[in-house]
């Protein structure tokens, strides 16, 4: 297997297992928050439904959280197993990153999260919502530093090349963390989080609101609740996402314009530049077929001005450009999706001054396909930023093909192989367990999560007094419903 | 006695040990936390007793995770302190490192998700999981560090030996002697955190796999030196005698102190601190062994090591944050202490 292969294969191998973990903790980041959220309201409301609510997403956030822990964890070896010459040059300016990544916050994570899980009846109520908090600024830390670290591949400052090894040395660290692209990475990653996992948590609000519909009765409190708070954070964050979605691609035309060229398909540079709705384009006979264009567009919305001049593909050399047929696609998903869910807010902002948000039934059905809708945009971004700037591992200074380590192609197609056929395992006894919990309806006395035997004795209590109290009568039975 | 003829007052010749010694410890701390769960996890098959199962993972529900980040911790410090370690590693041990890490996402996922299956056979089939997984991770940490022993080809600064180095007899044996050595911290673990019939068949274990560990510490000190020339000086030359020879001698103490705690049935603790002893012996005698080698037998600390620039930033907060961590980690510990029975809260 020639070397060019064994490149292919490590980076096809390291996007599945990033592509994979990157699910996990943005669910983590956002439902982490919603939960310090939901403990703070019980705490200072002494509402029920607050707590029940807590308890019903707590269980998916030990599933989701562990998916997260142990798909990282591959990852931190990663660098070294496939990119061996990138960490021996880079290292010295990405490893503290990741070091003080571990020390500032998976460790406070995994320091306060059996508490969170376990530890209500053991510490007490002020303690406990304090570990949930502590849990949920470890999440938002870490995504901070792991993106520092991103954003410095992107645009990198703060350093000196060694000469002789090629080693970048650090110069000034407060340039490197804080790097140009980093605030907009940040932001931008950090609402597609929130907007993520508001669109799980109004998908499932959803599913009941119709099933309950359907069944002719009336849903839960909490089900009512939650489909709320997630119509309220869809109507916040979807177009604060645009705003900061667009603003991060200014930034990206200063210091990365040849990657928006691939992105726009674009090949000259021109001003008047119109913006393509669809498009293929063909890398090798440097131009983009079947063009849909509004004319003046491009150049409004990257430079807000019509005159404004665009980059094209043709402006760096064949070898500096980046595969636009990738990205072209994976930037417009994420566009259409990001503008559906901001929609999607807007309208569920109008019902509620009606007053049908809860029995819309538009709304709710759409509410319901766009469950995975944040997910897939944030994985195009991911898609749209890490191949956009190819073929560099350092943009500009570090090439991919210069990067690799010296493993044959054969013990990395194997390897790759074993990953896939594991995390498909992996993803859907997750994501099955997920859904069977999901199926239940959050209910009065919802039970959390359980080291020992789950949900069996304490929910067998739950559940008689569920029925008790409530008229509840959702279709699964909690006793053996997880 | 400086290897590397530097300026032995510059920080880029104390920055290095300052790290070496932290990431020893770092490791040790690995090896004791994430030892006595991954062997909890060999033994989990061993007790067919459903009831006892549940008791055995609960004993470490709590603190698994935390457990596991030191291992990151140890991947992140390898990256950012010694990067050329870190780059000739993870390429010369590539295959065992990523069936490690396959092992430890399948224990992972095993551990949450058992518990939560519909069907009798469905949960059979994530405790084979967790005990499989947690069985070749262990195999695999002690061929990891087997290979590294006795020693990795590198020339240009860069791995040049063949994928299949570490099958070889030594570094086979170290994975079998590590895999002995989790399972009885895991037995003496459990002795400690649970009662009755639970804890009486885990004093069994423990006095088989005690036996068993120390043939293999025996078998190991004895082939180590055989390895390479410098090992062996180290046994046999004066003053670095004076290291190395005490540890024998601590180590056959800490066995008659065993063997006396599992025989008479009252203290529950002194056995699981016996095993950490034999780690720890074990542990600095392959420390002194190697020193000041990260990557034997041709790179020393110093040329793995990052540029000063780097190991002190990170440095600056290390002293601060590593105690921040060991209080509040032991503070998690605190808040699940006591035996661990049928009867006790079921966390939630
Ligand atoms: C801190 C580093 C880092 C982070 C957070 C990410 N990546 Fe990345 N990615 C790399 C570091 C990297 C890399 C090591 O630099 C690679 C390997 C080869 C390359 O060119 O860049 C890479 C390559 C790479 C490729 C292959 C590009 C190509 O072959 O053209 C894809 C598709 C992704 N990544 C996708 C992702 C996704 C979906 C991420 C989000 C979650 C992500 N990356 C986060
Ligand atoms: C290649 C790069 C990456 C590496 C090496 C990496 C490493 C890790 C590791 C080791 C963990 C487990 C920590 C624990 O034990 O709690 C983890 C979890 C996490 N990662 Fe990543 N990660 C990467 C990419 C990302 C990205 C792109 C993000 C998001 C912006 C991210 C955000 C997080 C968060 C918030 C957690 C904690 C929540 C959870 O465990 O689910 N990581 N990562
Ligand atoms: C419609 C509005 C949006 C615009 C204008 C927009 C714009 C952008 C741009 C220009 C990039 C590339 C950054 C780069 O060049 O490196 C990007 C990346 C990204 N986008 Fe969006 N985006 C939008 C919506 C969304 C939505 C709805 C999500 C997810 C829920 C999302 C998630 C991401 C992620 C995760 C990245 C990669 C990380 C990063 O570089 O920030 N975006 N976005």
């Amino acid at each position: 297997m020639t070397g060019a292969d064994a490149i292919f294969l490590a980076r096809l191998q390291f996007a599945f297992t990033v592509g994979f973990h990157i699910v996990f903790p943005a669910f983590s980041i956002g439902l982490a928050a919603f939960l310090a959220v939901l403990e703070g309201l019980w705490l200072k409301t002494d509402k029920q439904v607050y707590l029940d609510l807590f308890h019903y997403w707590l269980r998916a956030f030990s599933i989701v959280f562990g998916m997260g822990v142990v798909s990282g964890l591959v990852m931190s070896y990663e660098f070294g197993t496939n990119w061996a010459q990138f960490s021996q040059k880079a290292g010295p300016i990405l490893g503290p990153l990741l070091g003080y990544e571990v020390m500032t916050a998976f460790f406070l994570e995994a320091g306060f999260l059996g508490i969170m899980l376990f530890g209500m009846n053991k510490v007490g109520k002020k303690l406990h919502f304090f570990a949930t908090c502590v849990v949920s600024l470890g999440t938002l830390i870490s995504m901070s530093w792991i993106l520092s670290s991103n954003s410095w591949m992107q645009t990198p400052r703060g350093y000196s090349i060694e000469p002789g090894t090629g080693r970048f040395i650090p110069q000034d660290w407060w340039a490197i963390v804080f790097n140009p692209s980093f605030p907009f990475r940040l932001v931008h990653m950090a609402l597609a989080a929130f907007l993520s996992v508001a669109f799980i948590v109004g998908g499932v609000g959803a599913w009941h609101l119709l099933r309950a519909r359907r069944a002719g009765r009336q849903p839960t409190e909490a089900v009512r609740v939650m489909f709320s708070m997630a119509m309220w954070m869809a109507a916040l964050v979807g177009p604060l996402q645009i705003l900061a979605g667009d603003a991060h691609g200014l930034n990206t035309l200063k210091y990365q314009p040849a990657k928006i060229a691939a992105m726009e398909g674009d090949w000259d540079s021109e001003g008047y530049a119109p913006e393509l709705l669809f498009g293929i384009p063909d890398m090798k006979n440097e131009t983009t077929h079947y063009k849909i264009a509004i004319p003046y567009a491009g150049s409004l919305i990257l430079t807000h001005s019509l005159s404004g001049k665009v980059p094209g593909l043709k402006d760096y050399p064949k070898d500096q450009r980046a595969p636009s047929y990738v990205v072209f696609f994976s930037f417009r998903i994420m566009i259409a999706l990001g503008m559906l869910m901001a929609a999607t807010g807007l309208f569920s902002l109008w019902l509620r001054r009606k007053g049908t948000l809860w029995s819309n039934p538009l709304l709710l059905r759409t509410a319901l396909i766009l469950t995975p809708a944040g997910f897939i945009a944030l994985l195009c971004g991911w898609v749209t930023t890490e191949v956009g700037r190819q073929p560099f591992t350092v943009y500009g200074l570090l090439r991919t093909a210069d990067s690799a380590s010296p493993v044959p192609g054969a013990s990395i197609a194997t390897t790759l192989a074993i990953f896939v056929v594991l995390y498909v395992i992996v993803f859907t006894s997750g994501i099955s367990i997920l859904l069977r919990g999901f199926a239940e309806e959050p209910h009065r006395d919802q039970a959390g999560p359980d080291a020992r035997q789950p949900q069996r004795a304490a929910s067998m209590a739950s559940a008689i007094s569920d029925t008790a109290a409530s008229g509840h009568t959702g279709s699964a039975n909690p006793g053996s419903g997880e | 006695m400086d290897p590397t003829g530097m300026d032995l007052t510059g920080a880029a010749y104390w920055l290095p040990i300052v790290w070496a010694v932290l990431a020893a410890t770092a490791i040790f701390i690995y090896v004791v936390l994430d030892g006595f769960d991954l062997g909890l996890g060999m033994l989990f098959l061993a007790e067919p007793d459903k009831k006892h199962r549940n008791i055995m993972v609960q004993t470490i529900a709590p603190v698994w995770d935390g457990n596991e980040t030191w291992m990151i911790f140890g991947g992140a410090a390898l990256y950012g302190v010694f990067p050329n370690a870190y780059a000739t590693i993870l390429p010369a041990l590539y295959l065992p490192v990523l069936i490690m890490l396959f092992a430890l996402i399948i224990r992972g996922v095993a551990f949450e998700f058992r518990s939560r299956m519909h069907t009798q056979q469905a949960q059979n089939l994530w405790d084979i999981g967790f005990c499989g997984g947690s069985l070749v991770a262990s195999l695999m940490q002690g061929i990891i560090l087997g290979t590294l022993v006795s020693g990795i080809r590198i020339e240009d600064n860069k791995f040049a030996g063949s994928s299949f180095d570490w099958l070889a007899p030594f570094p086979i044996f170290c994975g079998l002697a590590v895999a002995c050595g989790y399972a009885l911290l895991g037995a003496t673990w459990l002795i400690w955190r649970t009662a009755s019939d639970l804890q009486t068949t885990m004093r069994k274990w423990a006095g088989i796999l005690s036996v068993a560990m120390l043939v293999m510490i025996a078998a190991v000190s004895a082939w180590t030196p055989a390895l390479h020339v410098t090992y062996m000086q180290h046994w046999t030359t004066w003053p670095r005698i004076l290291y190395v020879a005490p540890v024998p001698v601590a180590v056959i103490a800490l066995a008659i102190l065993m063997l006396q705690a599992l025989r008479g049935k009252t203290s529950r603790r002194i056995p699981f601190f016996c095993a950490l002893g034999w780690f720890f012996l074990s542990f600095s005698g392959l420390g002194i062994n190697i020193w000041p080698y990260i990557v034997p037998p041709s790179m020393t600390i110093w040329q793995a090591s990052s540029p000063p620039a780097s190991q002190k930033f990170l440095l600056a907060g290390t002293v601060f944050l590593l105690p921040l961590i060991l209080a509040y980690t032991a503070y998690a510990y605190h808040v699940f202490r006591g035996t661990v029975n049928e009867h006790s809260e079921s966390y939630h």
